[in-house]
């Protein structure tokens, strides 16, 4: 079972979140003329990739706040966890 | 190559079984091919057969990092089934199912495919209503389709749950007749060796680390066993394809994630037929050694790790007991954990590329398993041709741009989600 430091909460055990995938994808911004590939890309097209992922997951089941972990896709090791509007470069 | 039949069973017990020509060959790879597929899974093995039997092309080389049938149809449930509603699955899944009636014949060897039937269980009025629109599809396309009333699944299945006041009561189930197993390894090593003795070079321990391209056209291939020349490419390997993707410079609406499955002790038989629940997402039969087999969510967010972790497995064995109560008094043999190329919209891609001479075959999401020969057959022919077949037409990969989504669940794009 994966552990995760909710920022807001502490550490917390899995079944706490949900899912919300890869958090680099940028929704293409508003009132811009925006090709189809653009949004294919933000709707569909993702790298998923192994080794280090950001992802958003949601603390449904404590604070309900959407947060951003950093972890790798195949040893599920947690290397760190940010609130949702932290800028993770 | 040696036919596997009575007469040589008899003859080789004379020498002790040391006798036996080996099943396949382990070739050094030569320096060109006219093809190569990446992947010895069922589904490479399965296109590189029916390219050498359909279109005469036995210039192919298999290369696969480790063993052949070492990934996915090695490790899944089973369950062959064409019980779709949309046509362009529908259509797919059931020339899948003829290749399947004849696919011990056609390779000379025992798949142990097993049409027992299966069933999927409904528990409310809305969910009976859904399943006779889609039976009713179903025997429009000429796929066998059978809606059950309460009694009727009671008489076929007497060991799941019919209690009046459980949380998901039994209304009914739609039965497709003629779905059923095969023995998943024996699909993979018979499409082997039938591959191997039309000239099929199978290279195993051989990992791709690049690709040539040049003008925007397949030149080659660079594995750990040397650089390959070669026009055609196609890209089999279901749980990895992100990764040879992102050597390509592709992205694609691929997500690799992890699905579980596990298998009790076996037990005396007491289940002939696959059946699914209707409330989640579990699926049973039972194994010709008795042990039942179970399946049932992914873990549910990215994972290449190939092992599962306890929350969905518990999840998953939740539903089962509800459906059949009597599963919570076996023990767990094994469980085990595969990685998956989930699809955004659910359904597979079998297609050309932008790039020349590099062909897709991946997203098949919990289903691979089933569509191994339609895949081998339609992708060996999409690669022959230079075009795809009317029947992975529909598994294009521009439709996640166009819109045209084959949504067969209903889930969006987000097909991970439980």
């Amino acid at each position: 079972m994966l552990h995760i430091k909710c920022p807001h909460c502490g550490m917390r055990s899995q079944n706490e979140f949900s899912y919300g995938g890869d958090a680099t994808v940028k929704r293409p911004e508003l009132g811009k003329e925006i090709s189809d590939q653009d949004w294919d890309n933000f709707v569909y097209n993702r790298k998923s990739l192994r080794g280090k992922h950001l992802e958003l997951w949601q603390h449904l089941s404590g604070c309900r706040q959407w947060i951003k972990v950093e972890r790798d896709t195949a040893t599920h090791e947690i290397f760190r966890t940010l609130k949702a509007n932290e800028d993770n470069s | 190559m040696q036919k596997y039949s009575i007469f040589n069973l008899i003859k080789n017990a004379f020498f002790n079984h040391q006798k036996w020509d080996l099943a396949w060959k382990d070739p050094t790879p030569k320096k060109e091919y006219d093809v190569v597929i990446i992947g010895g899974g069922g589904h490479g093995l399965a296109t590189a057969y029916y390219l050498a039997k359909e279109h005469n092309i036995t210039n192919v080389a298999i290369i696969e990092k480790g063993w052949i049938g070492g990934g996915n149809v090695g490790r899944n449930t089973t369950i062959i089934r064409s019980n779709y509603m949309h046509d362009d699955n529908a259509l797919f899944s059931e020339f899948g199912m003829d290749l399947w009636r004849k696919m011990s014949q056609d390779l000379n060897y025992n798949v142990m495919f097993s049409p027992r039937g299966i069933i999927n269980l409904a528990h409310s009025d809305a969910q009976m209503n859904v399943y006779a629109r889609r039976g009713n599809s179903m025997r429009l396309n000429g796929i066998d389709a059978e809606l059950l009333d309460r009694e009727q699944v009671r008489e076929i299945i007497p060991m799941a749950d019919f209690s009046e006041n459980v949380r998901f009561p039994i209304f009914g189930g739609l039965m497709q007749p003629s779905a059923g197993t095969a023995r998943h390894d024996a699909v993979a090593w018979g499409y082997a060796r039938q591959a191997d003795s039309m000239g099929v070079d199978i290279i195993q321990n051989c990992e791709v680390i690049g690709f040539d391209i040049s003008g925007g056209k397949v030149e080659g291939v660079r594995t750990s066993r040397g650089d390959i020349k070669v026009k055609k490419i196609g890209l089999c390997v279901a749980g990895s394809t992100n990764i040879l993707a992102d050597k390509l410079n592709m992205t694609l609406p691929i997500e690799t994630h992890l699905l579980q499955a596990c298998v009790s002790e076996p037990v005396k038989p007491v289940l002939d037929k696959v059946v699914t629940f209707g409330a989640g997402h579990f699926y049973i039969s039972q194994s010709d050694k008795g042990e039942m087999v179970m399946g049932g969510d992914l873990d549910g967010y990215n994972s290449y790790a190939q092992r599962g972790n306890l929350p969905t497995l518990q999840h998953v064995l939740t539903e089962g007991i509800a459906m059949m109560p009597f599963l919570s008094k076996l023990k767990m043999l094994r469980t085990w954990g595969g990685i998956m190329d989930m699809s955004m919209d659910g359904s597979p891609i079998i297609d050309k590329t932008h790039i020349e001479g590099l062909y897709l075959n991946c997203g098949w999401c919990y289903g691979g398993f089933k569509a191994t020969p339609a895949s081998g057959w339609t992708f060996a022919h999409t690669i022959a041709q230079d075009r795809v077949h009317e029947l992975n037409a529909g598994y294009n990969l521009n439709r996640f741009n166009t819109g045209h989504l084959l949504d067969e669940k209903g889930l969006g794009t987000k097909t991970w989600i439980s």
